[in-house]
């Protein structure tokens, strides 16, 4: 830089990094192609980072990601509740690569906000229809057999605002109640071993330690398949909104069955018919009845980039990538159209294609400035093709609130913005 | 934002904090019935997990106190419900102390809180209003919930005996009982019945969504013209940047 040594290093970063990230709007910025030859100054300058001392290894025991990074958080909608302890937030899909959501950045929804537990006072209670009623201390979790899986978590209002028709521009708003890490826990079925199960238990209810005291009935069959009872996501505990210190892991499912700080299981012979099962989690369909205990979270996909909050800012080259997901298995292939349906091809996988797992797919593109409709298309190991919404609406109305998985459409405007759109 | 103002607002999270309404099913069948209930799991784990012979000996046993202490889980049969007794009357007294702020004197809810009565025959309607009167199924859900989670930021706050007033007068708001005396108690609960009870049926998608299985999806020249029918953009309801949250 043409300014000579300041020892205010710092406080000159932060006046560039505001500058930068002001910048990010504008078409083009932070390409390399400055005026045809004129030197850029980035390379022919020493920079302020390439002349003084960055911070020591003492300054940051926890890291946090880079502050250019700093618009990459969850957000909100506040008209969408009626207060913030029982709401939700939104991953940054359209901020994020791979298939992990980091532990900062998973979408929360509380019901009675975020229950701050010292693990040395959390007790877990097995009782019911049970041989011997347990009480166990995180201690005695934690000596038993573990296992790691990595599953998404959906929730059962994902996309539930466009049921009605395209409300929210942004796939984070459309799409971002959904999150996928590793989890560390031990299987539910050691814990009601522990316990012994009676001849007539059928059900398992779960329930919370917050002040919602959120609690669900689950099906013996699914209990000692595959949900786990899980400490630590993504190598280290539990976040306090994800249900530190234990929250249940229900593969597949929807996700207000994955009650966090757990702290009771009661065992019975039929379900509880809990508020979360009745009132809630519930599906209205046009003829005035309604599905219940709709568990399973069905194949569904996403363009995440393009797409509203992430726009097109190049023509030639481009990169289209998504997130491709199944409740009911692994996802076996992700067709992508850019012409609103007329044609369609094979997106590319890549990465592990887990069994109930996000999966990361991508069409590498070239684009002229046309007007695109982009959509997506998820087929998972069970055959089940992803539906568009008039498919769904179809047979389901438009009032079922939950479980919406219909094909997502973007429009890409020739000047880059682009839109969420329904296409007929 | 009022209600009316925010069309397309998702009435799950509207009712947020509260007790809206929802099935009952007197005996339930239940949805995905558990067909192997084992009086002893397999002792064998999932792929790939480990596989203990016997018992690892952890936790200790629970006591009947604490067991007493957190069990507060009440069923449609009745199951779980403790000794206590309250009328129409007595409940209106504590719902409006208690709870009227929020959900309004006669339940209609306050702003954005959750309206508790009311909505009767509005659930084929294009806005249906899905209340305890209207849409719940059973009306242990009531006081299950609202023994474990209101009123909403003082929780486990009410007595048995309140709860049971409560009930009746929010039984009352939606014209089951009739009675200002009633009195609803452990003794005759099971005897209510919510009208929606019938209208909840388990999930059937691999039934009646049979044909989204084994479809082999056209690639290449499948429709004529693609029109746009819907923008987001036009509504603009969506918060932008300067709205979140700072973080830093």
């Amino acid at each position: 830089m043409t300014s000579p040594a300041r020892p205010d290093a710092l406080s000159r970063r932060r006046f560039l990094g505001g500058a930068a990230l002001a910048g990010a709007g504008l078409a083009g910025a932070g390409t390399a192609r400055a005026e045809a030859g004129k030197p850029d100054p980035l390379i022919t300058e020493v920079q302020d980072w390439n002349r003084y001392l960055g911070e020591g290894v003492d300054k940051r025991p926890y890291g946090m990601p880079s502050r250019f990074e700093r618009h990459v958080i969850r957000r909100d909608v506040p008209w969408l509740t009626a207060s913030p302890e029982s709401s939700v937030s939104f991953t940054p899909l359209h901020e994020l690569d791979g298939i992990i959501t980091p532990s900062g950045l998973c979408f929360s929804r509380h019901h009675g906000g975020i229950a701050e537990i010292d693990p040395a006072s959390h007790r877990l209670m097995i009782h019911g229809l049970v041989e011997k009623p347990l009480v166990f201390t995180m201690e005695d979790i934690r000596r038993m057999p573990r296992q790691n899986r990595i599953h998404f978590l959906e929730c059962a209002a994902n996309s539930g605002m466009e049921w009605r028709g395209a409300q929210l521009n942004g796939c984070q708003f459309t799409h971002g109640m959904v999150h996928n890490v590793m989890y560390t826990g031990v299987p539910l079925k050691l814990l009601l071993a522990e316990a012994g199960l009676k001849p007539q238990a059928k059900w398992l209810m779960l329930e919370g330690a917050d002040a919602s005291g959120m609690n669900r009935s689950l099906p013996l069959d699914k209990a000692l398949d595959d949900v786990l009872i899980a400490f630590a996501m993504n190598g280290e505990a539990l976040r306090p909104d994800q249900g530190y210190p234990l929250r249940a892991v229900i593969p597949g499912w929807e996700g207000n069955l994955w009650v966090k700080w757990l702290r009771r299981i009661e065992v019975g012979d039929m379900p509880w018919q809990a508020r979360e099962e009745t009132s809630k989690y519930t599906d209205l369909l046009a003829d005035g009845r309604s599905r219940r205990f709709t568990f399973v979270m069905d194949a569904k996909s996403v363009v995440t980039n393009p797409s509203p909050q992430a726009p097109l800012r190049h023509k030639g080259r481009n990169v289209l990538t998504g997130l491709a997901w199944s409740g009911r298995g692994a996802i076996k292939r992700v067709d992508v159209t850019l012409d609103g349906g007329r044609n369609w091809q094979h997106a590319r996988i890549d990465g592990p294609a887990l069994d109930k797992s996000l999966t990361r797919f991508y069409v590498d593109f070239d684009w002229a400035g046309q007007d695109l409709l982009i959509q997506s298309r998820a087929i998972d190991s069970t055959g089940y093709l992803q539906p568009t919404k008039d498919e769904l609406r179809k047979i389901r109305g438009t009032n079922s609130i939950y479980h919406n998985n219909g094909i997502q459409t973007w429009h890409v405007k020739a000047n880059g913005e682009t839109e969420n759109v329904e296409i007929g | 934002m009022s209600r009316s103002a925010s069309p397309l607002l998702l009435a799950g999270f509207a009712a947020a904090a509260v007790l809206a309404a929802a099935p009952l099913i007197a005996q339930t069948k239940a949805a995905a019935p558990a067909k192997s209930a084992q009086a002893h799991p397999p002792a064998k784990a999932a792929t790939g997990a480990p596989a203990p012979a016997a018992k690892l000996g952890l936790g200790r046993e629970a006591l009947p106190e604490e067991i007493q202490a957190w069990a507060i889980s009440v069923r449609p049969d009745g199951k779980g419900l403790p000794p206590g007794k309250g009328t129409v009357r007595q409940g209106d007294e504590i719902f409006q102390a208690q709870c009227a702020s929020c959900h309004g004197e006669f339940g209609q809810g306050n702003g954005r809180w959750p309206v508790l009565a009311g909505g009767q025959g509005s659930l084929r309607s294009d806005r249906p209003e899905k209340t305890i009167g209207s849409f719940w199924s059973d009306l242990s859900t009531v006081f299950d919930y609202v023994r474990r989670a209101m009123p909403f930021g003082n929780a486990r706050s009410l007595s048995p005996d309140e709860i049971y007033a409560v009930t009746a007068y929010l039984l009352y708001l939606n014209d089951i009982v009739k009675d200002e005396d009633f009195e609803l108690s452990d003794k005759n609960f099971t005897s209510v019945k919510l009208p929606n009870a019938a209208a909840f049926y388990d999930d059937d998608r691999e039934t009646t969504e049979k044909a989204f299985w084994g479809r082999e999806p056209c690639m290449s020249d499948c429709k004529q013209q693609v029109t746009i029918t819907g923008r987001a953009a036009v509504l603009d309801v969506t918060p932008d940047a300067k709205t979140a949250p700072k973080v830093d």
